[in-house]
């Protein structure tokens, strides 16, 4: 796992849903680049065009309500984010996210729109906008898993 | 100790005496994927290079079945080659179905199982006093490899429902009366635990609630068992299960009180399934009505519909699209002569799927087209374009406003 990424700042509000960051009439692919290009389209037509390499998705509660579609992992993967922060997360978004090793981080975090922002992860704290936002380290058994940058390699390795 | 339904369960598969809050990893009894989400779990079940736990695993296609494109062939085709190299349980269209409403018929669900499926209204097994979540599709591939998963063994909230339901009152406004109480995300990585007055409650209706349940955020769900869960189970081919009750002096995290005989039929506006209102409120026009899904494709839900559509036309501006839970669902409207009433009511049936819900296919919805929907969902553009709009009702409020032209109550016709 690396210990610090930086970035700039996707502001997204409560309650985005699956069906919003990759609709459902995308699903016939799992292909990160064919999925990547629609990110959040219905509400905001231009935000992938946008994005770059590294940014960090900052949202508030409920991020990632609604299906079990790990293709919204897979959609933000696919965009290069480097770090998701919301005040909360749904629960099957959660598990996507850590299974498959896209950092996540449960904190609330106000941050302007395409502000710089850095997350150190060994000391469990964000940095933006002059403040330094402090969160909770992650119970042992998660750690393990993001550790071993996902469940696959998690269960490879033997320790399971 | 006394404990939760849910913190008993996981105990017993996971080896341990576990509370909520705890993480363990569990055994689980089966697991499902359907077109949508087994693909990307074969290729993680792939990547561990393990053989599978073939008598754990049913594969069940129904979102984009059958295939409405190229692409949809070739994730459908993955999932099947991956059921029949590896003799697992596989349900394809002419004996499958809604893979939760199959689930249900054909016996894998039952009381005491944890059972873990890559879609998110798994939660609906709870009907049946089994604990059953929805998972992603990377840890369903490394449970076809483990039979196992981790969990974090959440929080149970009590729903006591007292009283009888009102004349028109179904599960649909039961559970929309609850989630406008819960909201969205409401119950986030908790069980929602359904008690008291069930006998009230068919199992049918029981099924709508708990599949709704994820719309409050829940991890899962659990009913208890009755006269009418064992009634249910005893007509499918479940083989042996546990029958699991919370302690009377477990540890909720809280207790909520419904007095269901106070709950009038309901309506979620867009966009949200927690939006929920009096449907007497609500009149607007509707282009589409839509009767279907693993929320009320039932039959029980399509007798309703019928009877409704018995001898009256649907209104010239309206699609009516009634579509069956399960291939079983369909083979008893035939047998009933449902089927008949509805296409001669001026209604489309078609064959299982549930691609109309989620905006797969099968019923998408253009710019500014309104639906009401017996579905789960109506997010932004969940049911198609992104000016369109979902109403959620049961499906006697769908049928009625399919042959009035807008959102109105059988009362109405």
């Amino acid at each position: 796992m690396m210990e610090k990424v930086s970035g700039r700042a996707i502001v997204l509000g409560d309650n985005v849903d699956t069906d919003q960051i990759i609709p459902a009439k995308y699903l016939n692919t799992a292909e990160p680049d064919k999925l990547a290009p629609h990110f959040m389209e219905n509400e905001y037509p231009d935000l992938a065009g946008s994005i770059k390499k590294g940014d960090i998705i900052v949202a508030g509660k409920n991020f990632g309500s609604g299906s079990s579609r790990e293709h919204a992992v897979i959609t933000i993967k696919g965009l290069g984010i480097s770090c998701i922060i919301a005040e909360s997360f749904a629960r099957i978004f959660f598990r996507n996210a850590i299974n498959t090793g896209i950092p996540v981080i449960e904190a609330k975090v106000s941050a302007n729109n395409l502000e710089k922002i850095t997350v150190d992860f060994r000391n469990s704290r964000i940095f933006c906008g002059g403040k330094e936002i402090e969160f909770r380290e992650y119970p042992e058994f998660l750690k393990n898993i993001i550790e071993s940058n996902g469940l696959v390699n998690y269960v490879r390795s033997g320790k399971w | 100790m006394s404990k939760t339904a849910v913190e008993k369960i996981f105990s017993e598969k996971s080896g341990t005496d576990s509370r909520a809050g705890d993480y363990v990893v569990a055994n689980i009894d089966y697991v499902m994927a359907n077109d949508i989400t087994a693909p990307i779990a074969i290729d993680a079940f792939n990547d561990l290079g393990m053989s599978a736990k073939s008598e754990k695993i049913i594969i069940i296609p129904d979102h984009f079945i059958p295939p409405k494109d190229i692409n949809s062939a070739k994730q459908y085709k993955k999932s099947k080659d991956f059921a029949l190299d590896n003799g697992t349980w596989f349900y394809d269209i002419g004996n499958g179905g809604v893979c939760h409403q199959v689930m249900m018929e054909k016996g894998f669900a039952a009381p005491g199982r944890l059972i873990a499926g890559a879609d998110s209204h798994t939660n609906t097994y709870g009907a049946l006093s089994a604990i059953s979540t929805g998972i992603g599709s990377t840890e369903a591939g490394v449970i076809f490899a483990t039979g196992k998963m981790w969990f974090k063994i959440p929080e149970t909230i009590k729903i006591n429902l007292k009283g009888k339901p009102s004349k028109g009152v179904e599960g649909k406004d039961i559970i929309l009366h609850i989630l406008s109480i819960i909201k969205n995300g409401g119950a986030a990585y908790k069980c929602m635990e359904f008690s008291g007055d069930i006998q009230y409650i068919d199992i049918n209706e029981r099924m709508t609630m708990a599949n709704m349940t994820t719309e409050a955020g829940a991890k899962c769900c659990f009913f208890d068992t009755d006269e009418k869960t064992i009634e249910y189970l005893n007509q499918r081919n479940t083989g042996e299960y546990k029958i699991v009750k919370s302690d009377d002096n477990a540890d909720f995290e809280q207790t909520i009180d419904i007095n269901m005989a106070e709950i009038e039929p309901s309506i979620a506006i867009p966009n949200s399934p927690d939006n929920v209102k009096h449907v007497s409120e609500i009149h607007e026009k509707i282009d589409q009505a839509y009767i279907g899904s693993c929320t009320n494709g039932r039959i029980e839900d399509i007798r309703k519909a019928a009877t409704i559509l018995k001898g009256r036309k649907v209104d010239r501006r309206v699609r009516l699209m009634v579509v069956p839970a399960s291939q079983e669902v369909y083979n008893q409207a035939l047998r009933e002569g449902l089927i008949n009433t509805i296409v001669e009511s001026g209604g489309y049936f078609s064959g299982t799927t549930c691609g109309a819900c989620l905006g797969g296919y099968m019923g998408v919805l253009g710019p500014d087209e309104v639906c009401i929907s017996s579905t789960n969902r109506n997010f932004i553009g969940r049911m198609g374009d992104k000016t369109s709009k979902v109403y959620l009702a049961n499906p006697s409020i769908v049928a009625a406003s399919a042959i009035l032209g807008r959102i109105g109550t059988p009362e109405e016709i």
